[in-house]
C-alpha cells in the first residue's frame, strides 16, 4: 500500500533533468547533421523491421488458408501431400543429428578451452579450420555426404547419412560457441574449485559446464535452426521419400525438403505455402522454448 | 611447533626471479602476516603453499616447502594438499549456485554424500564463519545475491567446510568495507585456535591488529621476519622501518 502511494508521488514529480521535445528540436536546429543522422538510422531500422514483417505476413496470408486437415493427414499421398511425415522426420533427424554432434562439439571445446595449452599451434589450426568449415555452403556438405556416406559407405539415401552430414555441418558452430562460453567463465571459479581440492574433471563438470550452459545452449539452438531449415545438404543424403523414415537406413524428407519438392514440382504451390507456415511456427516454437530454457538456467545462475 | 617450513625457496616466472632464497618457518595455530609493497612476491609465496602456482604457465620453483614435515611438491597429492591448505581469495568468488551448494561443494568433492552429514557440515561451517544467523533462511538462494562482505565470509565458510589445517588468506578483506573487515578479523582471531592462518595484507594496521608474526617482503626478498610486535616496534632492517612508517611503498 505504501509502495503504491510512493509510486503515485514519484509520478507527480517534475524532474529538472527531463529533456523536453522542444529542447531536443532546438538542439537539432543547432546541429542539423545530427538530425539527418537520426533520420537515416531510424529509416534503416524501419526498413529492416518492415522487410521481416512483410515476409512473415506474406507467408501467413498465403499459407493459413491452405492449412487444411488433409495437410496433416497421417499418411502421405499425392492428393493430400500431407506434411505430417516430414514434421516427424524433421524432429527425428534433428534429434539424431544433435546426438551425434553435441558430444563431439562440446568435448572438442572442453579440450580447446580447458586442457590445451594457451598458444598451442594445434589449437589455432583447429580454430581456423572450424571457422572455415562454418562458412562453407551447405551444398558442399551435401555433396560430401552423398559421395562418402551414401555411396562409399553404402548407406544409401538414409536418415543416418542425412544426420551424419548435418552433424558435420553444425559441429563447428557447436564447438566454437561452446568454446566461447567456456572462456567467459571467470578463472576465479576454477581457482575456487581447485582451492577446495577438486580435480580438473570435477571442476569442469560441476562448476564450469553449468556456468557456461546458457552459451552452450545458444550454440545448440543455432544448430537446430540450421538443421530444420536445411535443404541442399539433405536432398542428396536423406533423400526425399514421402513416408516416415522408420529405420536408420530409411530415406525420408524433412519439412524444408518437402516444401522444396512441392514448390519444385509446381503442382502444389498452395500446400507449399501451408507447409511454410508450419515451418515458421516450428522455428518460432524452438526459439521461444530455447529462450525460455536459457532464461531458466540464467536465473538459476543468479 | 612449525606447520609450514620453507627452505631455500626460489621462484621464477619465465626469466623473472620473483622470490629469492626464502627461508621461513610458520608456527601452528598462529596468524602469520606477509606484508610488503605490490609486486614484492608475497601473494606468489602464499600461492606456492597450496600449489595454486601450478596453474601459472612458466612458473618454476626450487627449494623445499614442507607441511608437517612432508614435502608438498614431491610427496603429496596436490588435491590432498589443497584440502589441508584452504584458500580465501582477494575477490570473493562464490560459485553460481545456492549458498548450501557452495558450502557442500568441498565436502561432496571429498566423498561425503549423506544429506544429514552435509546439513551438519553446512551449518557448522557457516556458524564458524559467523554468518549462520544471516544466511540460515536463505540457504537455497543463489550465493551471488549476497553482499560483498557476506560473499567473502561465505567463501571462508566454504574453505572451512573441507576441514583444512591451514587457511591462506590472500588480501581477503581488501575489497570490503570496514565493518565487514572487522567481522573477518574477529573471525580470524577466533579461528586460530583450530587453524593455522597465513595472510597477505596491504593493510599494516590489520597485520598489527591480528597477526602473531609478520614477514616483510621487498622485491622478491624476505627482508625481515619476527613477532609482529617486534617488527612494528623495533624493526631491525632500515627498509622495514621505512616501509612501516610509510616512507615508501
Amino acid at each position: 500500500m505504501a509502495d503504491k502511494n510512493n509510486a503515485a508521488l514519484i509520478d507527480d514529480i517534475k524532474p529538472i533533468n527531463k529533456v523536453t521535445f522542444k529542447q531536443r528540436m532546438l538542439s537539432y536546429k543547432r546541429k542539423p547533421l545530427s538530425f539527418v543522422m537520426l533520420l537515416l538510422v531510424a529509416l534503416a531500422a524501419l526498413i529492416s523491421a518492415a522487410a521481416l514483417v512483410f515476409i512473415i505476413v506474406y507467408v501467413l496470408v498465403r499459407g493459413i488458408p491452405n492449412l487444411t486437415p488433409e495437410l496433416f493427414a497421417l499418411t502421405y499421398n499425392s492428393d493430400n501431400v500431407s506434411c505430417m511425415p516430414s514434421i516427424i522426420n524433421t524432429v527425428v533427424l534433428t534429434l539424431l543429428t544433435l546426438v551425434i554432434a553435441v558430444p563431439f562439439g562440446i568435448g572438442a571445446a572442453i579440450y580447446l578451452a580447458e586442457y590445451a595449452k594457451k598458444g598451442n599451434k594445434l589449437v589455432k589450426l583447429i580454430r581456423t579450420m572450424a571457422e572455415t568449415l562454418a562458412g562453407i555452403p551447405s551444398i558442399v556438405y551435401g555433396l560430401f555426404g552423398m559421395l562418402f556416406f551414401v555411396y562409399a559407405l553404402g548407406w544409401g539415401y538414409s536418415l543416418l547419412a542425412g544426420a551424419f552430414t548435418l552433424a558435420i555441418m553444425v559441429l563447428p558452430t557447436i564447438m566454437r560457441t561452446t568454446e566461447e562460453a567456456l572462456l567467459t567463465v571467470p578463472d576465479s571459479y576454477r581457482e575456487g574449485s581447485f582451492g577446495l581440492g577438486a580435480g580438473k574433471l570435477r571442476t569442469i563438470i560441476r562448476i564450469i559446464l553449468p556456468s557456461a550452459m546458457p552459451g552452450i545452449l545458444a550454440g545448440i539452438i543455432l544448430s537446430v535452426g540450421r538443421i530444420v531449415g536445411e535443404t541442399a545438404a539433405l536432398i542428396y543424403t536423406y533423400g526425399s521419400a514421402t513416408g516416415y523414415a522408420t529405420g536408420f537406413l530409411n530415406s525420408g524428407r524433412s519439412l524444408a525438403v518437402h516444401m522444396y519438392v512441392l514448390t519444385n514440382e509446381g503442382l502444389h504451390t498452395d500446400q507449399a505455402w501451408g507447409t511454410a507456415v508450419v515451418l515458421l511456427v516450428l522455428v518460432f516454437a524452438i526459439n521461444t522454448l530455447s529462450a525460455f530454457i536459457a532464461k531458466k538456467l540464467g536465473t538459476k545462475k543468479g | 611447533m612449525d606447520k609450514f617450513i620453507i627452505d631455500n625457496m626460489n621462484l621464477y616466472y619465465g626469466s623473472f626471479h620473483a622470490l629469492k632464497n626464502v627461508n621461513l618457518n610458520m608456527p601452528k595455530n598462529k596468524i602469520t602476516a606477509f606484508i610488503g609493497p605490490s609486486g614484492c612476491g608475497k601473494s606468489t609465496l602464499l600461492k606456492s603453499l597450496n600449489r595454486m602456482n601450478d596453474l601459472v604457465e612458466g612458473c618454476k620453483i626450487t627449494g623445499d616447502i614442507k607441511l608437517d614435515g612432508t614435502d608438498i611438491y614431491s610427496d603429496m597429492d596436490v588435491n590432498v594438499l589443497r584440502k589441508k591448505v584452504g584458500m580465501v581469495f582477494q575477490k570473493a568468488n562464490p560459485f553460481p549456485m545456492s549458498v548450501y551448494d557452495n558450502i557442500a561443494f568441498g565436502p561432496r568433492t571429498h566423498g561425503i554424500k549423506k544429506k544429514s552429514e552435509l546439513d551438519r557440515i553446512v551449518e557448522e561451517s557457516l556458524r564458524d564463519a559467523a554468518i549462520w544467523d544471516e544466511l540460515k533462511d536463505r540457504l537455497k538462494k543463489s550465493a551471488l545475491g549476497l553482499s560483498g562482505g557476506q560473499q567473502q565470509r561465505l567463501c571462508i565458510a566454504r574453505a572451512l567446510a573441507v576441514k583444512p589445517e591451514v587457511l591462506l588468506m590472500d588480501e581477503a578483506t581488501s575489497a570490503l568495507d570496514p565493518i565487514s573487515t572487522g567481522k573477518i578479523e574477529e573471525l580470524c582471531l577466533k579461528l586460530k585456535d583450530d587453524y593455522t592462518i597465513i595472510m597477505v595484507t596491504h593493510n599494516m594496521q590489520q597485520a598489527l591488529r591480528i597477526s602473531d608474526n609478520t614477514a616483510f617482503f621487498l622485491l622478491g626478498e624476505m627482508v625481515e621476519y619476527n613477532s609482529t610486535d617486534a617488527v612494528f616496534s623495533s624493526p631491525k632492517d632500515k627498509r622495514t622501518e621505512e616501509y612501516i612508517t610509510g616512507r615508501f611503498g
